[in-house]
């Protein structure tokens, strides 16, 4: 097996142009599952983990570039503020050990349905910064994932940052497992409340071939919350909230859950998050 | 009192090298020259076997061997109770991942490649799935010429027909929980100059693997030498045979070391599981809660092989009503052959089932008496001189109500919530309701039913550099529960001598039985204790003075080496009546008592245990802390079969064989304990000391269950219990 560990980022690129068939391993929590199992044989591997270039992350305040070698410890401890769906999720992901090694490029490549950063950037209405040595291209995340662990990701590029609206209000993120850690998600959902623009994002996991916005849910949610008044939020809303939201999945039947329950799951944890948005929302403007 | 004696916890000599990292499992063991192992297996639980082509596995630059059935010099089959397993496959498979060819290779890439290339023709057939109909006699045959039922263990006591005025029933199910050991089989096997082969290996019991291999490979049994490699947990997982037979036939037929490590999927498929389990109970009562009868009916499901199912048939048997007096009782017990993944030993081994069965009818029984469930069980409770259903008394110390007690009184659980340290954020209290259970269990401690259950240690006292040494040497399996430690404690203080050395645990000495049954510390310790009171003895009788630790120095220069080796036995059992179920069947009784307190998010149907309290009594706290881990370790993995443990099966095949999918507890998932000690003295084991390993793997997961019923008000009849069973009820 050869081993490619490029420490710039065009050396990255310009072997990703020679070898297509050599394997992206940054973090390597999912690409060393495949090879210590025996389920991929690859005869180059494409180590991404030593270029500085994508580890960090900088905004111009409105948005943020995240560089796909960020890990899930850097973005609990450094993008709380500005993505607090994106740290909730980060913090679920694994063990510390796994959140010290795994990406949030890794998290987007993979493209499991289950993947937990997903939802919470399809909240944020995030798209992913392409680079090969052609050039550069844009793609919003939710056109980039095509299918169960399927992508836009040509054979000749790398994911070089995730780029996203920083938050200007409350965002939640929830997931469901009978574990209290170092689980895999039987169906998560995140909310993120942008009240400069009165807009409400979604993002469903583990409930349908891709991670997916509730589209309907958000809509529904956006069009009746009472961002003039601030004022109370109608328990009632909130569960037809979560209703739409459940209805928005098409989830399966796998060891981890049912359908039935994945959709009856979504319901309860989506409502919870609106009120919890808004109530936070609420408590964050002054009295007065 | 010599430092380092019984009652202190002297440091474990492997804690500092597993701590960080150094300690050397099996797999990690290496030999020059050595070869790579790799297993070809069935991917159908049932097909008959229409050919084996190994020519595109030899065909590979760098493959040595390819083995079939055709290739086993010796017995084709082998097996702890029963010698129904084959070696490899050779007309027919009887479950997923059966082991059908054998390779070995120059590096473990190459192996894998070559085991994928060989060509193994199937025909399958519908596999035989249903214990029940299993149990009823019905369907064909597992293992053709062979009933599928097992064996069928009735216990019969008091009046069958007595009738009570209070009667609740239940039907339950156990789901099939995993050993989940971290350190997968492994080994290296290395042909002898004497046309033998020696083995370094991760098992349980090395003398029975021995006899097994001898046979298989046609070999005397001195001829085959095992010894100890680091174990990474076993749980009982480790008592039948993995790939001990195949690394010694490739060791043998390329005349090379051959290694052998599976792979974490593998695993799943290469040892056994806990019988998964259904439950019929009828308990009758007073109306002031005392029991009139029990009638149950118990089917376990061994599987396609028979591994030591028959035992764990008449554990769920005898064990089967619990720690409690009860006058009328009509047991039936039943395992059988399917094509389903085979069982057989796991922590708890029977009782595990059946107290699941009978703490949830204790529960009922106290709802429908108005009783509290610990006033119930306290009226019940067995004590010393108490029969058994199966007419055996009760010798020892049995206290049953006092454990009960010593839980019950403990303060109330901290009012922290359980959901806001950790999870996936899906609550901040809505839906969350507190509950609190009880569960008491009951475990016998050693081998049973007239079993030669003996262990054999070897003691030298000697003078080295003029100071006294002691060496012990057994074969007795250390698993990881601490029992090395524990033999140089005993020969601390029965020699009065600090420095002990504990040898590798190798087949050079006499068996020690097996590390399962809670039965080590009992029966090597007896052993050791014997073993250095010979030496004693002789040091007396050769030089004519009374043995004085601080007069050795002396003494034994006169006398030299002294070594002295033991066979010694627990007192004998007695078989069970075929058609009664009469008979005193077991040495030694234990018990332990839970109480959990949890609390469930109602709406998501999810768990998180706040607080378990629990008690036991041990006889004699050989190494308190060794003690505590075994006590935190067996609640959590009752925890784990509450809540999350699981291997789910569909027509014969293991769904989720990894631990993205296999849920054990986390230490996120763990919650306070507080551990309480009975320390009553046994008057027939060493020492007074009572078993430790398995009581506390019994009663947690009822206490647990018990709890989110509590909580919520739900009938759940089944574990692991699933969100879905919460939310929805259990779908019975």
């Amino acid at each position: 097996m050869t081993f490619h560990s490029p420490t710039r980022w065009a050396d990255a690129l310009a072997v990703r142009a020679e070898h297509p068939q050599a394997v992206p391993i940054a973090g390597g929590t999912d690409a060393m599952v495949e090879l210590n199992s025996g389920r991929r044989r690859p005869d180059r591997l494409l180590d991404l983990s030593r270029i500085a270039e994508v580890s960090g992350w900088d905004t111009d305040g409105g948005t943020v570039r995240a560089g796909a070698g960020i890990t899930h410890t850097a973005i609990v401890a450094q993008l709380a503020e500005s993505a607090p769906a994106l740290a909730q999720a980060a913090s679920t992901v694994g063990s510390p050990q796994i959140r010290n090694r795994a990406t949030l490029g890794g998290n987007i490549a993979t493209a499991s349905p289950a993947g937990d950063t997903l939802p919470t950037l399809l909240a944020c209405g995030a798209a992913v910064e392409l680079h090969s040595v052609g050039g550069a291209r844009t793609v919003a995340l939710a056109d980039f994932v095509t299918g169960p662990k399927r992508t836009q990701l040509a054979p000749d590029e790398l994911i070089a940052a995730v780029l996203f609206p920083a938050a200007t209000g409350p965002q939640h993120f929830s997931k469901v497992g009978v574990r209290a850690a170092m689980i895999i998600a039987v169906c998560s959902f995140a909310v993120a409340l942008f009240p400069d623009r009165r807009s409400v994002g979604t993002g469903i996991g583990a409930a349908a071939p891709t991670p997916r916005a509730a589209v309907e849910a958000q809509d529904f949610a956006a069009e009746v919350l009472p961002w003039d008044s601030l004022g109370h939020l109608d328990p009632a809303v909130a569960g037809y909230f979560g209703d739409l939201v459940a209805k928005a999945a098409d989830p399966i039947d796998d060891v981890r859950g049912t359908a039935q329950y994945r959709r009856h799951a979504l319901a309860v944890i989506a409502r919870r998050a609106l009120i919890w948005a808004w109530d936070d929302l609420r408590g964050a403007v002054p009295c007065g | 009192m010599t430092s380092g004696s019984m009652g202190s916890s002297p440091r474990r000599p492997d804690g500092w090298a597993k701590v960080t990292g150094t300690f050397a499992f099996s797999s990690d063991l290496s030999m020059p020259g050595m070869l790579w192992g790799a297993t070809v297996r069935s991917p159908h639980p049932r097909a008959r076997i229409v050919g084996i082509d190994v020519s595109g596995a030899l065909a590979l630059e760098g493959v040595r061997a390819a083995l079939t059935h055709l290739d086993v010099p010796g017995a084709p089959c082998y097996g702890l109770e029963l010698r129904d397993q084959p070696v490899l496959a050779a007309t027919e498979v009887r479950y997923e991942g059966e082991p059908v060819a054998v390779v070995a290779a120059d590096d473990p890439d190459l192996a894998r490649r070559a085991a994928e290339a060989v060509l193994v023709t199937y025909a399958p057939l519908t596999p035989i799935v249903d214990a029940e109909a299993a149990a009823r006699g019905e369907g064909e045959a597992v293992h053709a010429g062979r009933p599928n039922l097992l064996r069928h263990v009735p216990v019969r006591r008091g009046d069958p027909n007595v009738e009570a005025p209070v009667v609740v029933t239940g039907e339950y199910e156990v789901g099939m929980q995993d050993q989940a050991f971290l350190g997968p089989e492994s080994g290296v096997a290395y042909p002898a100059d004497d046309g033998g082969v020696d083995l370094h290996v991760a098992t349980q019991w090395l003398h029975v693997d021995r006899d097994q291999i001898a046979s298989c490979l046609g070999l005397e049994p001195e001829r085959v030498r095992l010894t100890l490699a680091g174990v990474g947990g076993a749980f009982g997982g480790r008592e039948d045979i993995s790939m001990q037979i195949h690394a010694c036939l490739l060791a043998l037929r390329t005349g090379r070391p051959v290694k052998m490590v599976y792979r974490r999927e593998e695993s799943f498929r290469g040892h056994v599981h806990r019988h998964p389990a259904r439950l019929w109970y009828e308990h009758g009562a007073t109306r002031d809660g005392r029991l009139v009868y029990v009638r149950a009916r118990i089917v376990l499901d061994g599987g396609a092989y028979a591994s030591s199912s028959m035992a764990v048939a008449a554990n769920a048997a005898t064990l089967g009503v619990g720690p409690y007096r009860v006058p009328n009782v009509r047991m039936d017990s039943y395992v059988v052959y399917t094509n389903n993944p085979p069982c057989g030993a796991m922590r708890g081994f029977g009782a595990v089932q059946a107290c699941f069965g009978y703490e949830s009818q204790m529960d009922r029984l106290a709802h429908a008496c108005g009783l509290d469930p610990v006033e119930l069980r306290r009226r019940n409770a067995m004590t010393t001189g108490d029969l058994m259903p199966t007419g055996q008394v009760v010798e020892g110390p049995a206290p049953v109500a006092e454990l009960l007690r010593m839980v019950a009184e403990r303060p109330a659980a901290p009012r922290t919530t359980a959901f806001g340290a950790s999870g996936g954020h899906t609550t901040r209290g809505e839906g969350v309701v507190r509950g609190v259970g009880y569960g008491v269990g009951i475990k016998n401690v050693c081998f049973s039913e007239g079993f030669d259950d003996f262990s054999t240690a070897r003691v030298r006292l000697e003078l080295r550099d003029g100071r006294p040494v002691v060496t012990v040497h057994t074969a007795a399996a250390e698993v990881g529960q601490g029992l090395v430690t524990v033999q140089g404690q005993i020969a601390r203080s029965e020699l009065g001598v600090p420095d002990v050395v504990v040898a590798p645990a190798d087949t050079a000495v006499g068996s020690a039985g097996s590390s399962s049954a809670s039965r080590q510390t009992y029966v090597t310790g007896g052993a050791v204790q014997a073993a250095c009171q010979a030496v004693r003895r002789q040091v007396e009788a050769t030089t004519g003075e009374p043995y004085d630790p601080t007069a050795l120095p002396r003494l034994l220069a006169r006398t030299g080496a002294v070594e002295e080796t033991v066979r010694w036995h627990h007192r004998p059992t007695k078989g069970l009546d075929p058609q009664t179920g009469q008979g005193d069947a077991h040495v030694q009784f234990a018990f332990a008592a839970h109480r959990a307190t949890v609390e469930v998010d109602v709406e998501l149907g999810t768990v998180r245990v706040v607080e378990i309290v629990t008690a036991q009594d041990v006889g004699r706290a050989v190494h308190p802390q060794a003690i505590l881990g075994q006590i935190h370790g067996g609640t959590v993995q009752g925890l784990g079969l509450a809540l999350m443990e699981e291997i789910q099966v569909t027509d014969g095949g293991i769904r989720n064989p990894s631990f993205t999918d296999y849920l054990i507890p986390t230490i996120m998932d763990v919650p306070q304990m507080r551990v309480e000690l009975l320390e009553l003295a046994d008057p027939h084991s060493p020492y007074g000391l009572r078993g430790v390993g398995e009581p506390p793997a019994i009663s947690s997961a009822p206490a647990v269950v018990a709890a989110v019923r509590a909580a919520t008000g739900v009938e759940l009849s089944r574990v692991p219990i699933r969100p879905h069973d919460v939310v929805w009820g259990a779908g019975r």
